[in-house]
C-alpha cells in the first residue's frame, strides 16, 4: 500500500516538472521587459542594464529556470509586476473565498449528483431516468456565467431572496456565508454535477445488469442492501475517476463564477493579472491550480484500493 | 441491458424517411435543425433584418427590446439583435476551427505515439503536463501572451485540447495493435505506412468524430469565457462573450444585454451536444448502451 502510494506520488513528478517548465517559459517569452517596467519611464539604458543584471535576466534559460524553480520550490512565486507585492502574498489573501466556493460546491454537488445518478439508473426508462438526463444534458449546454446571471436574474432580482452578489468570510456569521455563496455554487457545480450524474447512471447500469445483482435480489437483500453494498460500490471505480477529472471544470469555472458574483479570490485575482498583463500572478495562480488539480486525481487513485481491493499496490 | 424500444422495431417500408427519423431520433433531428438554423443565422446575418452591428448611435443607447430594436441597444446604441446575429459567426468559426484543428493535430500525434515507443515516452509526458492544466486556464495563459484575435483564440483553445484527443487516438491504435486483422496485415508484409492508411485509420474515425462534436461545443464555450473576461476576441469585433461582457456592468437594469446573446450560445452549444450524443448512439452501439 505504502509502496503504492509512494510510486504514484513519484509519477506526478515528471508532470509537475513539464507545468513548471510551460509556466516558466510563459514569463520567458512574455512580451515586454520586466526590468524596462521596473525602471520606469526616465531610466536609462545603464539602469536597464544594471537592473538585467540584479534579476539575472541576462542569465541562461536553464540557468534561469533552475533559480526560478529553487524559488518555487521554497514558496516564491517572484513579484507582482503591477503590485510590487509578492505573488504569494496576494494568492494567499485570496485562498478564503475561492476555498470556500469550490470546496462547498464540490461536496454539495457529489453528495446531490450521485443519488441521482443511482435513481436514474434504478428507473432506468422512466419519467425520472429522462428527467435526469435531460437536466444532465442541458448542465453541459448551459455555460456557468449564462446560468449565474439567469440564477441572479431569478434569486435576487425578481424575487430578492438571495444576495445579488459578494462574499462574506465564516468569521462574520455564518448564515451570510452560505447565503453568498448558494446561487455561485449553483453556477459552478451544474456541469460538474451533470457529468458525475451521467457517469453514476452509466457505471450503475452496467453493474446492475450483472449476474450478482440478480443473486443478491434473489436471495431477498432490500433493494437499499442492493443497491448500497452490491451496485454503487462496484459501480465506484468510474465515478470517483470523474470526482477527480472534473475538478478540472470546477478550477476553470471559478475564474467566471468569481468574475460575476464579485467574489474576491483567485478568479478574480487571475482576471485582474490578464487585464494588467501582469505574468508573475498567471503563472502562480497556474502553477497552484494545476498542483492543486494534479493532488486531487492522486487521491483518486489512492481511493480505488478502497474501493477495489483488485487494484494491486 | 436497456435497450431501447425503437432498436428492437425494424423499419418496414421507409416511405418516409424524414418522419421516420424523427420518431426514432427526435433529439439527433432537433439538434441537427438547431444547428442548421444557428449556421443559416451566422451566413445570412447580414440579410435577416440586421443593421451594422459596430455602428454606435449614442442618442439610442440602452434602450430596451421594442419593435425597432428588437433585442435593445447597449451601452453605445448598438443594435443588439444585430450583434448577436453576427455574434454567431465567431462562436461556429471558433466551435468548427478549433474541432477540425485539434483533431487533426491530435491524430497526428496519438498515431505517432501509439507506435513509437521512444517518442511516447517523450510526448505522452509533456501531454500529461498540459493535461494537468485545467484547459480553459490554459488558454488564458497563451492569449495572455498574444494579442487578441479570432485566429489567436483558436490556436490557444486548440493547444489547450489536443492532448486529449492525442490520448483517445494514441489509446485506440494501442487497442487496433493487438488486433488479429492488424497482426495479419504485418505478417503479410504490408507496407507500414498502408497498414496505418487502410486498417488503422479508418478505425480511428468514429471516436474521434465523436470526440471533435464534444471539443466544437467546449471550443464555443471557451471562447465566449475569454472574451467575457476580456481575453479573448478583440472587443471590437461582437461575438457572444463580448456583448455580455459589456452588459455586464448593466446587468441588474438591463438584463436583455446578457440573456439574448447567452440565450443564442446554450441554443448553439445545446445543439451541437445533442448531434455529438446522435453520433456516438450511430457510431458505437457499445459505449451508448454505457452511457
Amino acid at each position: 500500500m505504502l509502496a503504492y502510494i509512494l510510486r504514484r506520488l513519484l509519477a506526478t513528478i515528471p508532470v509537475m516538472g513539464v507545468v513548471a517548465i510551460f509556466v516558466f517559459s510563459l514569463l520567458y517569452i512574455a512580451p515586454g521587459d520586466p526590468a524596462a517596467i521596473i525602471a520606469g519611464d526616465l531610466a536609462t539604458a545603464e539602469d536597464i542594464a544594471r537592473i538585467h543584471r540584479q534579476l539575472g535576466l541576462d542569465e541562461p534559460f536553464f540557468l534561469r529556470f533552475g533559480h526560478w524553480l529553487w524559488g518555487v520550490l521554497h514558496g516564491d512565486l517572484g513579484i507582482s509586476i503591477f503590485t510590487n507585492l509578492p505573488v504569494t502574498e496576494l494568492i494567499a489573501q485570496r485562498l478564503e473565498p475561492t476555498l470556500a466556493l469550490t470546496l462547498m460546491t464540490l461536496v454539495v454537488t457529489v453528495l446531490f449528483a450521485i443519488p441521482l445518478g443511482v435513481i436514474a439508473a434504478w428507473m432506468v426508462g422512466t419519467w425520472i431516468d429522462r428527467g435526469v438526463m435531460i437536466v444532465a444534458v442541458m448542465g453541459f449546454s448551459l455555460p456557468s456565467f449564462v446560468l449565474a446571471y439567469l440564477l441572479i436574474l431569478g434569486f435576487s432580482i425578481e424575487f430578492d431572496i438571495l444576495p445579488v452578489q459578494g462574499y462574506v468570510s465564516i468569521r462574520e456569521g455564518f448564515l451570510p456565508f452560505i447565503e453568498h455563496l448558494i446561487l455561485p455554487s449553483i453556477a459552478l457545480g451544474l456541469i460538474y454535477g451533470a457529468l458525475i450524474a451521467r457517469i453514476t447512471r452509466a457505471s450503475m447500469l452496467e453493474v446492475l445488469s450483472q449476474d450478482y445483482i440478480r443473486t443478491a435480489q434473489a436471495k431477498g437483500l432490500t433493494n437499499n442492501d442492493v443497491l448500497m453494498r452490491h451496485a454503487l460500490k462496484n459501480a465506484a471505480v468510474p465515478i470517483v475517476t470523474v470526482v477527480g477529472i472534473g475538478v478540472a471544470l470546477l478550477i476553470s469555472g471559478v475564474i467566471v463564477t468569481e468574475t460575476v458574483f464579485a467574489i474576491p479570490g483567485i478568479g478574480r485575482l487571475t482576471v485582474d493579472a490578464i487585464l494588467r498583463r501582469d505574468y508573475p500572478i498567471i503563472q502562480g495562480v497556474i502553477l497552484l491550480f494545476s498542483a492543486a488539480y494534479v493532488l486531487v486525481n492522486l487521491a483518486v487513485d489512492i481511493s480505488y484500493t478502497l474501493f477495489d481491493p483488485r487494484v494491486r499496490y | 441491458m436497456a435497450v431501447a424500444q425503437s432498436e428492437i422495431a425494424a423499419p418496414v417500408a421507409r416511405r418516409n424517411w424524414l418522419g421516420e427519423a424523427i420518431r426514432r431520433h427526435p433529439t439527433v433531428i432537433a439538434g441537427l435543425a438547431l444547428l442548421l438554423i444557428m449556421a443559416g443565422i451566422a451566413i445570412f446575418a447580414p440579410y435577416l433584418g440586421t443593421v451594422d452591428p459596430i455602428s454606435v448611435s449614442p442618442v439610442h443607447r440602452l434602450r430596451f427590446p421594442s419593435e425597432r430594436y428588437w433585442f435593445g441597444t447597449d451601452a453605445y446604441g448598438r443594435d443588439v439583435y444585430s450583434r448577436t446575429l453576427y455574434g454567431a459567426r465567431i462562436s461556429l468559426t471558433v466551435g468548427l476551427g478549433v474541432a477540425i484543428l485539434s483533431t487533426a493535430i491530435g491524430l497526428a500525434i496519438g498515431l505517432v505515439t501509439g507506435f513509437s515507443r521512444i517518442t511516447d515516452t517523450i510526448v505522452m509526458r509533456i501531454m500529461d503536463g498540459l493535461m494537468s492544466i485545467p484547459p480553459v486556464l490554459l488558454a488564458i495563459a497563451l492569449m495572455a501572451l498574444t494579442k487578441a484575435s479570432v485566429e489567436n483564440v483558436v490556436i490557444a483553445i486548440t493547444i489547450s485540447e489536443v492532448p486529449r484527443v492525442a490520448r483517445l487516438v494514441r489509446g485506440v491504435v494501442l487497442s487496433l495493435r493487438e488486433q488479429p486483422f492488424v497482426e495479419a496485415a504485418v505478417a503479410a508484409g504490408t507496407p507500414f505506412f498502408r497498414t496505418l492508411w487502410r486498417h488503422i485509420l479508418p478505425n480511428t474515425v468514429a471516436p474521434i468524430l465523436v470526440q471533435a462534436t464534444y471539443i466544437c461545443a467546449s471550443a464555443m464555450i471557451t471562447e465566449a469565457v475569454l472574451s467575457f473576461i476580456g481575453a479573448g476576441t478583440p472587443p471590437q469585433i461582437p461575438s457572444w462573450g463580448n456583448i455580455m461582457a459589456e452588459g455586464r456592468s448593466y446587468f441588474q437594469i438591463k438584463p436583455y444585454l446578457i440573456i439574448f446573446p447567452g440565450i443564442f450560445l446554450s441554443l448553439t452549444v445545446l445543439a451541437v451536444n445533442l448531434v455529438g450524443d446522435g453520433l456516438r448512439d450511430a457510431l458505437d452501439p457499445r459505449l451508448a448502451r454505457r452511457m
